[in-house]
Order: structure tokens, then C-alpha cells, then sequence
């Protein structure tokens, strides 16, 4: 009976969805109530989205010499590391392309796929591959983001053979047979209904939609009611041909397998897969223009998301606009924002900012949520710590505890499979490198207070703020 | 986390749980106790270079005195707050600053604080968390301002959710007398007249080494942990005025319960029906890892009889499913529940749970499922070891839930010797409507 709410499902520690810093990996999979209990589709999926980043910009674990880059004949890379404690093994695979390559008026394909990968593969129908599944205790899930197409792999090691090739069955040969498919659509729509009132959604989907007018990256992830029932099972066939392909595929493997014993699945899982083109996305310009708009809704609690452009992973002031934003919003308990919104006022439970970095935009984003009659209070309080921040920078003691939190909790992310294999797709993602976790802590102490009043004069500007919010608030979009 | 002090630990459910393959052990942790009654729980993990500190107090919400409901959790946030040594919110600075993270949660039967850090702050966090056990100092501007924090986490967390506020509805009817009815994070009413020194009158009753639980996880031996925690917390002087946990005990329920709520913010309607059940420590225990057994056959997953009969076969519901905590110090709840279709009613729904009822009742379960379900259990436990913070969250929830170190430890062989006799009697001892709530979520009336 720790069940307060009576629900399943809840996160045990934070309403909020974008923890500042460290791979949550857990928290990319699924919030809220499971529509579906294994797997599926629902709708934290569009918030999960937002969760991606994270593990882009984090990045922690082990020594660099643990990683062994295993290639297979076929040509097929993987990074491994091994690690015998447990008989489990975890693979983690990611597909560069999710929703921004959605169609027009059929938005939500990726996100349907990765809920009726799993539903019937090659010459198994829905019933008998999920089946199998549970019979061998394998964990197999999908993931669409904007950017990205996720699968996870978990299995014990006495069921490798099968896990993998039940992987293979899934990533080369759905069948998208037509019960799961009304099925999974079904469950998508009705999570879509349920959340329409929800305020969360509500902001973050406005957000999204005036951060990035026309721009795919605008569009809900999840789809809407109309594209979602629009949707073709050719649409979600055409999604696979053109994206779960090996060119676009980051695959790293955590547990008890060698690489010897890697090398033959890689090619007998992933080979047959087709090897990919390029696919233009066009060039994102997030809105800058600085805008306030309120969505009455009859809910006691204001919810406000708020944020500006911001920056992207490779850009020479990557880790300056780190160690800012930990100051920031990204700190926690010890951030400006929680010490001023929080621990001064009591106007919140949370606020928080991060830094998402997407394939073609970066973006500084942030949340609060305070009850209707001191909203505007909070976003003022907010906007004062922007422009504090912008005129002065940091202090001396501030980005010597940045740099010591962000450097010492490093390891704290080594703390389970799936944790390091999240860190090992990361630092594949954004091409850190192999030695990237030696590096790290040298790119972070190289960060001057100079550096920070520099990203935070070209990032932070108050006057070019998007703050959305949802409720009924005093003192806010006059 | 952002700046989330984190409460209202919700249904660690299946964690205890999550156990091995039969014959093998879980955690194999190493269990002793100070002198002064505290008792402590190591469990090696040389994974990564880092510690789980954990402290778990055997007191929740549902220990708080009438009309205080929300205490237990406040003082939570408060403890944050300060000491004589350390200045209010200080201590998750010091935290941050040497490379770790915390936090604390409260939940009906346990209030817990932990840290996650590298191996060598072992000992800073534990001095500070021994500190704070007994010289909490609160300001009184300090205390007002966190009070207006957990308002607004209580709207963030229920006052802004139709199904959260359903959910208090539930428990509140669900249970007549026993203060699991009683939301963790408080009435808002009872909050808002929260003080001071009623925070300080529940520490000075509640916190003590003989009501606590340290539990380490990590890169550490028990040697060191035990060397550190007798000088740390071995100082502090046991309580000898505390009382044993006894709550108000629910009547028998013999008329089954119905809450209807219709909310202007819900679009599509939901439902659920929770029975009163046992758990591993309280009413008829013998049914309660059966009980585990009959919640994943019944609703456990995509190929189990709720999904595949409403969601697959008659495509009256987009989700179904069963969940069921085997952990409470006191009776636990049985829970059921469906999502209609789009545009889909609550009553063919209700009417195909139902169904499915009726037939397990009659005919029990296969043993293919048992086998399923009993496998899938004990796999949970080896996915539970690889995770750091698995071990410390199933062991603290565990022993402040009235459960021993060896119920933890021969949890898989107890689901390896359930049978399908056992889940039929559990599931006949259970399922019966008279002892039920059916609450339904439904959007505002027309006119």
C-alpha cells in the first residue's frame, strides 16, 4: 500500500519529466498510467520525446578502455561492454529519424511503428510473439522521438539466441497485420483523447507548435485524432523501408556476451537490413520573437513552459552552456531558479530548465508549475533571474560547484545496463568519440566564468522569451 | 531531479517482490543491528564506484494523529531545513557540491532519505544524515514558505488531475476506518493549518534510531559501513517511548461500494475496482504471493486474460490490466482496471471484466500460465540486480512494511511453490464484489 494515488505507473520521484542532468534512461520509456502494460503506445510518448536529450548531454560511465568496438563480417558495428555480474544481457539500438520524417497530414507514423513492431513478425502473428516474449521474459520496446527511433532489447543470457532474432523478426519483417494495427491506432487515439485536457500536454504541445511554425519539429509527435485515423498501413511500411536502415543505426550491447560471440548475431540480427539513403530535413529556425500567451483551462494550478533557442551538441560553446545552465535550472535542489521560484517564494514544487539539443536546432527549454494567483508572479521572478544572469554571468563559487557536481556524479550513471548502454548510444550519437569519457571532465574544467558570460549573453535573452501557459493565471498574457 | 523533494513513493508494487530464480537468494545483504536498536542492511555492488545511503523511518501517513493528515510528508521537506551544523538547504548543496544527488519520499508505512554518491562520500553523507535524525532546527519563515511548496505539490500532483483526485475518492471509500483513506500528501485543508510545532512534535516522537533503517547499496563492505554507522548514528539514544505501529483496523466489508466522479477536464471515461486483499504482512498472508501470481495472469501484460479478452478479442477497451501490492504493514488493495474504447461506455466494459471474472472463479488458472506468470516474477528479481537502486527501494519498503530480510530473500521460492490451487483460493478469498470499489471517471454531465 505505498500506492497513494492508487495508480501504477507513477514515477517514484518526479513529476517533471527532464531531470537537469544524467541519463534518466528509465524515463525515456513511458509516463503515466500504461495504456498497454508491456510496451505499446501512449501518451507520454511526445513527453518522453523531450526527455532525449538528457541522455545527449549527459554522459558518464565507465573507462574508455571497457569499450571494445565490435565489428562484424558483414560490416555491422556495435559498441560492447561486458560485464558477467548478472545473466542478462541489454542492446540498445537507435535509428537517426523518427516523427520529423512523418508525412503531412499523416503525422504520428513513427510513433505508431514503434508501437506495432513487437505485434507480429515475420511468421509470427501478434499473439504468438508476444507470447514468446513473456514465456522467455524478454523485454523488447520501441521508441519514436523527433529525431530519433529507439529499440531496447533486455533478456537473460540463457535466451540470447532467441531475444536477438525475435529482435531481427521485428526490425526486418512486422507484419502490421490488420487486428494490432486497429488496435495499437485505437490505443494511440484514445491516449491522444485522454490527454487533450491534460494541462501538461496542453502547454507542451503549444509550446512546440509556436516554437517551430511549419517546421516538422513543430508538429505533435504522437499526431493528432485526424492524422493518427489517416494513417495507412502502407505509411507505416514505407516508414520502415526508409528508416530502420543500417547507415542511420547506433547499436551498443551491455552485459553478459563477448565480443566473439556478438559479432555473428550483429550480422545474423541487423544484416538484412537495407543500408539506407540520405533524406533531407529542412533547416529548423526556432521562433525568437518573445511571446505570452495564456490557454484558459479551469485547473487551480498554472502550467507554464517557457524557453528560447538555444544550442546544438557540436557547437564550440556546448559545455559552457552546460555548466550555465546547471546554474541555472539544471541544478536541482541547489539551481537560481529553484533557490528563487522554490526555496524563497514557495511559489512551485518544481522548475527546471535543460538544454535540448535536436539534429537541427538547439533549443533552452523550461517548466514551472504555480497555482493561477501567483503565475505571474512566477514567470516575473524567472525572467529577473534571465536578465540577472545575462548581465552578470556566474559567480567564482558557482561554476567551481558546477564543475564539481558535473564532473564528480559521472559514475552515478553507471549504475545499471541500461543506464550505460543509454550513455554508449549518446556518445555514438553525437560522435564524442571513443575516449569521450576521458575527455569529459577536462572539456567541463576548461569552461572559464568568461565562457558563461559569453553563452549566456548570446542564449539568455529575456525579451526573446516563448512562455506558454495553461490555466486560469493572474498576471500573465496582458 | 529538478528540484523535486520527492514524496509519495506510489506502488513499488511488484518490486517485493522481485526475486531470483528458486533456490537462489535475491539480495544476499548482510543485516545487523546498533546497539541502540538501529537496524542497518548492506548489500555489495562493485558495479561502479558509487553508493546508494539510504535511511528509512517507520513512520508514514498512515502513523499521523487525526486532523494532521499531510505531516508525516512535511516534515520530510522540512528536514532539508537544517541543523545546528548545517544551514537550511545546505545539506543537498554539500550533496551536489561532492558529486551526489538526493532526496526523500514519504509513503503510508515508511519516510525515507537517500543519497546516491561516489563511494568516498560515504561518510560525508552519513554524518549529515545522522546529524539531521536528531538536531533539526526550523525557522519559523522557513517552515511557512516550504508549506506553500507542498500546496502547490499538491496541485501539481492531484488538484490538477481529474484521476488523481478520483484516486483519493477511492481510498477514502475504500477504507472505513484504517487511515490508508487518508491521502500521503495531506487534505489541503489539513495542510494549510500545518505548523511548526507540529512538524516538531512528530520528529521528536517518530525519529529515532530504534525507528530506523539504514540501508547501503553500493561499492562498500559491511565492515566499512558498520565501522561508520556506529559512529555516526551508534551515538544517538534509542527512544525508549515508542510504541508499537498499531492503526485503526478496517470492519468487514460486506456491501460493495460504487464512486462516480465526472470532471469538466476528463474527455473519455475509465474504470477500475479494487478489492480490500491481505498483504505479506496483514490479514490472510498465506494469500498474498498467490495473489502476486493471479495479478499477472489476469492482468499482467499484453497476452494476459483482461488484455486479450477486452483489449484483443471483444475491442471493448484500449487498455485492462490488474495490479496488486503484496507490501503494506496493513491490508493491501486488488485492483482491476480498464479504459473503453473511443467513444466506447463504462458498462461493457464492466460487463466483460465481469466475464472474465466469473470464468477464473469457476475454472481457475491453466498451467501454462502459472508457469508464465511464475517465471516472469522470478526474472523480475535478476532484472532487480542489475539496477543499483532496486536493492535499497525493495529492501527499506520491505522491512518498514512489516516484512523481514528472509521474506525477501525466499520470496523466489514462494512464488516457485504457489500452485494453481493456491491462486484459485486467493482469487476466491479476494474477488468478491461485496468487498469492492468500482469507481468510474467520467466527463461532466450535460446540462
Amino acid at each position: 500500500m505505498n500506492a497513494c494515488t492508487g495508480h501504477v505507473g507513477l514515477s517514484p520521484t518526479s513529476p517533471r519529466p527532464s531531470p537537469p542532468q544524467g541519463a534518466e534512461r528509465e524515463n525515456r520509456r513511458r509516463n503515466g498510467v500504461p495504456l498497454r502494460p508491456s510496451g505499446g503506445t501512449g501518451q507520454g510518448r511526445w513527453v518522453a520525446a523531450a526527455i532525449l536529450m538528457i541522455v545527449a548531454l549527459c554522459v558518464a560511465p565507465a573507462r574508455a578502455a571497457d569499450i571494445q568496438v565490435v565489428t562484424s563480417q558483414g560490416g555491422v558495428t556495435a559498441w560492447l561492454i561486458e560485464d558477467h555480474a548478472n545473466p542478462l544481457i541489454t542492446v540498445d539500438i537507435a535509428f537517426r529519424g523518427g516523427s520529423v520524417y512523418d508525412p503531412g497530414g499523416r503525422e504520428g507514423v513513427a510513433n505508431m511503428v514503434s508501437g506495432l513492431l513487437d505485434e507480429g513478425a515475420g511468421g509470427l502473428d501478434s499473439r504468438t510473439f508476444q507470447t514468446r516474449l513473456e514465456d522467455l521474459q524478454i523485454q523488447l520496446r520501441f521508441d519514436a522521438g523527433r529525431d530519433d527511433f529507439d529499440g531496447s532489447l533486455r533478456t537473460l543470457s540463457k535466451n540470447r539466441d532467441v531475444a536477438f532474432d525475435l529482435l531481427r523478426l521485428a526490425l526486418t519483417a512486422p507484419r502490421f497485420d490488420a487486428e494490432p494495427v486497429e488496435r495499437i491506432r485505437g490505443q494511440i487515439l484514445s491516449g491522444l483523447l485522454r490527454s487533450q485536457d491534460d494541462p501538461d500536454t496542453i502547454a507542451n504541445l503549444a509550446w512546440y507548435a509556436t516554437m517551430f511554425p511549419g517546421h516538422p519539429y513543430g508538429r505533435p509527435s504522437d499526431g493528432t485524432v485526424e492524422t493518427v485515423r489517416a494513417i495507412e498501413i502502407a505509411d507505416l511500411k514505407a516508414h520502415v523501408a526508409r528508416h530502420l536502415v543500417r547507415d542511420d543505426m547506433i547499436v551498443s550491447v551491455v552485459g553478459d556476451i563477448d565480443a566473439a560471440t556478438l559479432a555473428p548475431l550483429l550480422d545474423s540480427t541487423f544484416g538484412a537490413l537495407p543500408a539506407g539513403e540520405p533524406r533531407p530535413v529542412p533547416a529548423a529556425d526556432p521562433f525568437a520573437g518573445g511571446m505570452e500567451t495564456v490557454i484558459e483551462r479551469p485547473v487551480p494550478q498554472t502550467v507554464i513552459n517557457f524557453g528560447l533557442p538555444g544550442i546544438q551538441r557540436d557547437d564550440p560553446d556546448w559545455y559552457a552552456a552546460y555548466v550555465m545552465n546547471y546554474v541555472l535550472g539544471g541544478g536541482g535542489f541547489t539551481s537560481r531558479l529553484t533557490e528563487e521560484v522554490r526555496e524563497k517564494r514557495g511559489l512551485a514544487y518544481s522548475v527546471y530548465s535543460y538544454l535540448y539539443p535536436m539534429d537541427h536546432a538547439g533549443l533552452w527549454v523550461g517548466g514551472v508549475s504555480t497555482q493561477n494567483a501567483r503565475a505571474g508572479e512566477s514567470v516575473q521572478v524567472i525572467r529577473d533571474e534571465l536578465a540577472r544572469l545575462r548581465e552578470d554571468g556566474v559567480t567564482a563559487d558557482e561554476l567551481a560547484n558546477a564543475k564539481a557536481y558535473l564532473n564528480g556524479s559521472f559514475p552515478l550513471n553507471l549504475t545499471s545496463s541500461a543506464r550505460i548502454a543509454g550513455l554508449l548510444t549518446a556518445i555514438q550519437r553525437n560522435d564524442l568519440g571513443l575516449d569521450y569519457m576521458d575527455r569529459r571532465a577536462g572539456l567541463i574544467d576548461s569552461v572559464t566564468l568568461d565562457d558563461v558570460q559569453r553563452v549566456a549573453k548570446r542564449l539568455i535573452d529575456p525579451a526573446k522569451l516563448l512562455v506558454i501557459a495553461v490555466g486560469r493565471p493572474v498576471g500573465l498574457g496582458g | 531531479m529538478p528540484g523535486i523533494r520527492c514524496s509519495l513513493l506510489p506502488a513499488l508494487s511488484i518490486l517485493v517482490g522481485l526475486a531470483a530464480p528458486a533456490g537462489a537468494a535475491v539480495f544476499e545483504p548482510t543485516a545487523f543491528e546498533l546497539d541502540n536498536g538501529m537496524q542497518v542492511v548492506v548489500v555489495e555492488n562493485h558495479r561502479a564506484p558509487v553508493v546508494i545511503h539510504t535511511v528509512w523511518y517507520r513512520i508514514g501517513a498512515a502513523d499521523e494523529p487525526p486532523g494532521k493528515s499531510g505531516i508525516a510528508h512535511f516534515l520530510e521537506h522540512l528536514m532539508f531545513k537544517g541543523t545546528e551544523d548545517i544551514a537550511a538547504g545546505e545539506f543537498s548543496r554539500i550533496v551536489a557540491r561532492n558529486g551526489g544527488r538526493d532526496n526523500a519520499f514519504t509513503s503510508y508505512d515508511y519516510t525515507g532519505y537517500i543519497q546516491t554518491i561516489a563511494r568516498d562520500n560515504l561518510e560525508l553523507v552519513m554524518r549529515m544524515e545522522a546529524d539531521r535524525m536528531t538536531n533539526l532546527r526550523l525557522a519559523e519563515p522557513d517552515v511557512l514558505t516550504e508549506r506553500d511548496v507542498i500546496l502547490e505539490e499538491r496541485r501539481q500532483r492531484t488538484d490538477n488531475s481529474p484521476g488523481a483526485k478520483l484516486g483519493e475518492m477511492v481510498l477514502a471509500t475504500q477504507y472505513l476506518a484504517h487511515p490508508y483513506r487518508i491521502p500521503v500528501i495531506g487534505w489541503a485543508h489539513e495542510i494549510a493549518e500545518l505548523s511548526r510545532e507540529d512538524a516538531l512534535a512528530f520528529y521528536k516522537r517518530f525519529y529515532a534510531p530504534n525507528n530506523a533503517i539504514l540501508v547501503v547499496v553500493g561499492d562498500v563492505t559491511p565492515e566499512e559501513v558498520r565501522g561508520l554507522a556506529e559512529t555516526y548514528y551508534g551515538v544517538h539514544e534509542r527512544n525508549p517511548d515508542l510504541k508499537p505501529r498499531k492503526r485503526p483496523q478496517e470492519p468487514p466489508q460486506i456491501a460493495a461500494r460504487r464512486v462516480t466522479y465526472h470532471d469538466s477536464q476528463v474527455r473519455e471515461p475509465s474504470w477500475r475496482r479494487s478489492y480490500l486483499a491481505p498483504s505479506r504482512a496483514s490479514g490472510e498472508t498465506r494469500h498474498a504471493v498467490p495473489l502476486q501470481v493471479l495479478s499477472e495472469i489476469l492482468g499482467g501484460g499484453s497476452v494476459s486474460r483482461l488484455y486479450q479478452k477486452l483489449v484483443v478479442e471483444e475491442r471493448v477497451a484500449s487498455a485492462a490490466g490488474s495490479y496488486y501490492d503484496a507490501v503494506a504493514l496493513d491490508l493491501s488493495t486488488f485492483t482491476i482496471y480498464a479504459a473503453p474504447v473511443p467513444g466506447g461506455g463504462l458498462a461493457a466494459v464492466e460487463e466483460a471484466v465481469d466475464l472474465v471474472l466469473v470464468n477464473l472463479l469457476a475454472s481457475g488458472v491453466t498451467e501454462t500460465e502459472l508457469t508464465r506468470a511464475k517465471d516472469g516474477l522470478m526474472a523480475a528479481a535478476v532484472y532487480a540486480r542489475d539496477d543499483l537502486n532496486q536493492a535499497p527501494r525493495i529492501i527499506g519498503n520491505a522491512l518498514t512494511g512489516g516484512l523481514t530480510i528472509a521474506d525477501i530473500e525466499d520470496w523466489p521460492d514462494e512464488v516457485a511453490a504457489v500452485t494453481a490451487a493456491d491462486v484459485l483460493a486467493a482469487a476466491k478469498a479476494v474477488l468478491d464484489e461485496r468487498r469492492s470499489v468500482t469507481a468510474e471517471l467520467l466527463p461532466e454531465q450535460e446540462g
